[in-house]
């Protein structure tokens, strides 16, 4: 069972009521247009700037369709032993990551990736070092984690909740996979993190929103050419192909404005989805 | 030699389940590849002592050899599958013959395309189910995705009755503390009747004793 989050994250008790000379101190610049569009959501990023750490099977380095990977770390630890932190040489255990990162920086080419492994030492205790590497990821203050991944484990679920939390009040932007399978799973069914489901379109570009949660957004993720092993390709299918798809769309926007909470990039997201931009045309 | 005969016969129904869920598993993996008309389909039973996946039941290409082969639980797509608990297909596997190679661990031979789902019974993962060389015709579909999640669903329920049929026979080993309860119901069998009448009402006794 990994430690309870909250004591790390436990912040000095702030005002939580405003008190009206506090007006001040939250008034928002006028940086949003009447209608926010996706020429002024991301149009001219290329994410440079903005960090995003792809929680998998590692990333394989020197892979052309992903590019420089800034850092790479790896959960290790036998099983009953707290996870540890290491610096990762080893790459990718599986392919799964590689594509993951090589979706993200298709969209966004200039974000800084970092790759935290927590596969490829065994299924006992893997769910911990999901929980572990998810932690440092947060604690790292990165832009964007990519959970291309879930666990059924109900002992991890209170653990990753408080997590998905702490990242959601710390400006950190948690995009995960839904399960493929009418299965509970954790953590995309939580609303402090975006759930992504996949569409059946060939366009990157394209997502939708959904008004029917806890799945809220629908990237591509059917027959999607990804990077794998060995520097190879594969045409890969699963909501897991779906999640790096809005995880570049979130680097972009926060790499064009930093300024934005997670709250304040669904948002942006929501109105520049497919489904909300046509329906506004009309 | 009774003692023997009685062990068995207790064994015997727990074996003949065994034996029967084998068969459902076998017949799970022939329909998952009639239904996608696909080369081949197979199962791995995660063994958590070991940390290993098990190779359970294959149909189609590499069957005979494949049974009982062991994989490691966290690398490759069956590992990955296993771990994250998420689907994944993959086509193109060709492409590249060092990727290909790696592949072929897990299946016998070099696929052009895999689909894997993860076998879960509530929230325990116990294997994976891996469908191998559907028909490339046109694009893929979510609909396949569910039907295949549909069969592993009904894999993971096998699967669960296997494994309880494998804790069940553990239970009349001689190696079980419980396998005593086997070894006297053996002893008692071989008694004349004279002798037995006497034990079954000590046995009786004790039962009143243990559980008034």
């Amino acid at each position: 069972m990994a430690e309870p989050a909250e004591e790390e994250y436990e912040e000095e008790l702030p005002a939580w009521s405003l008190p009206t000379a506090g007006l001040d101190a939250i008034r928002m610049p006028p940086t949003w247009p009447d209608r926010v569009d996706r020429e002024w959501a991301w149009g001219g990023s290329t994410g440079k700037g903005a960090v995003v750490a792809v929680v998998d099977s590692g990333i394989e380095r020197g892979h052309s369709l992903v590019g420089d990977v800034e850092e790479a770390v790896v959960v290790t630890g036998a099983a009953g032993e707290e996870p540890q932190i290491e610096e990762d040489e080893e790459g990718d255990a599986c392919g799964h990551g590689t594509a993951c990162a090589g979706i993200i920086r298709s969209l966004a080419p200039e974000c800084r990736l970092v790759s935290v492994r927590v596969l490829g030492s065994g299924w006992t205790g893997s769910g911990r070092k999901l929980v572990a590497g998810l932690r440092w990821a947060i604690d790292q203050g990165v832009d964007v984690i990519n959970m291309s991944l879930s666990t059924t484990k109900l002992d991890l679920a209170a653990a990753l909740h408080e997590l998905t939390d702490a990242a959601y009040f710390n400006r950190t932007i948690v995009v995960a996979s839904a399960h493929n399978m009418p299965v509970e799973s954790f953590p995309w069914r939580f609303s402090s993190v975006l759930s992504v489901g996949s569409h059946e379109l060939d366009q990157g570009d394209t997502f939708f929103y959904n008004p029917n949660p806890p799945v809220e957004f629908f990237a591509r993720g059917v027959e999607v050419e990804v990077a794998w092993l060995g520097g190879s390709s594969v045409r890969s299918t699963g909501n897991s192909f779906a999640t790096p798809h809005m995880s570049g769309h979130c680097a972009l926007i926060r790499a064009k404005h930093p300024e934005l909470t997670p709250f304040q990039v669904k948002s942006v997201l929501y109105l520049t989805a497919n489904n909300v931009l046509e329906e506004d045309r009309g | 030699m009774a003692d023997e005969k009685l062990r068995d016969a207790v064994a015997a129904g727990v074996l003949a389940a065994e034996a029967g869920h084998r068969d459902l598993l076998q017949s799970i993996v022939e329909v998952a590849r009639a239904i996608f008309a696909a080369r081949a389909s197979s199962i791995f039973l995660l063994d958590k002592q070991a940390d290993e996946l098990v190779f359970e039941a294959v149909a189609g290409e590499g069957a005979a050899s494949l049974i009982g082969q062991r994989l490691p639980s966290s690398t490759g797509i069956a590992g990955w599958v296993l771990v994250t608990g998420q689907p994944l297909v993959l086509d193109d596997l060709e492409n590249d013959p060092r990727f290909a190679r790696d592949v072929a661990e897990s299946t016998g031979y070099v696929p052009k395309s895999l689909m894997a789902v993860p076998l879960l019974h509530d929230e325990e993962v116990l294997g994976v189910l891996q469908v191998l060389d559907r028909p490339q015709r046109e694009r893929f579909s979510l609909q396949e995705m569910e039907l295949l999640g549909l069969f592993a669903n009904q894999a993971a329920i096998a699967l669960d009755l296997l494994g309880r049929a494998r804790r069940a026979r553990a239970v009349v080993d001689d190696e079980s503390p419980l396998g005593v309860v086997a070894r006297l119901a053996a002893t008692l069998d071989a008694l004349p009747v004279e002798r037995r009448d006497p034990a079954l009402a000590l046995l009786g006794a004790l039962e009143r004793v243990l559980n008034p």
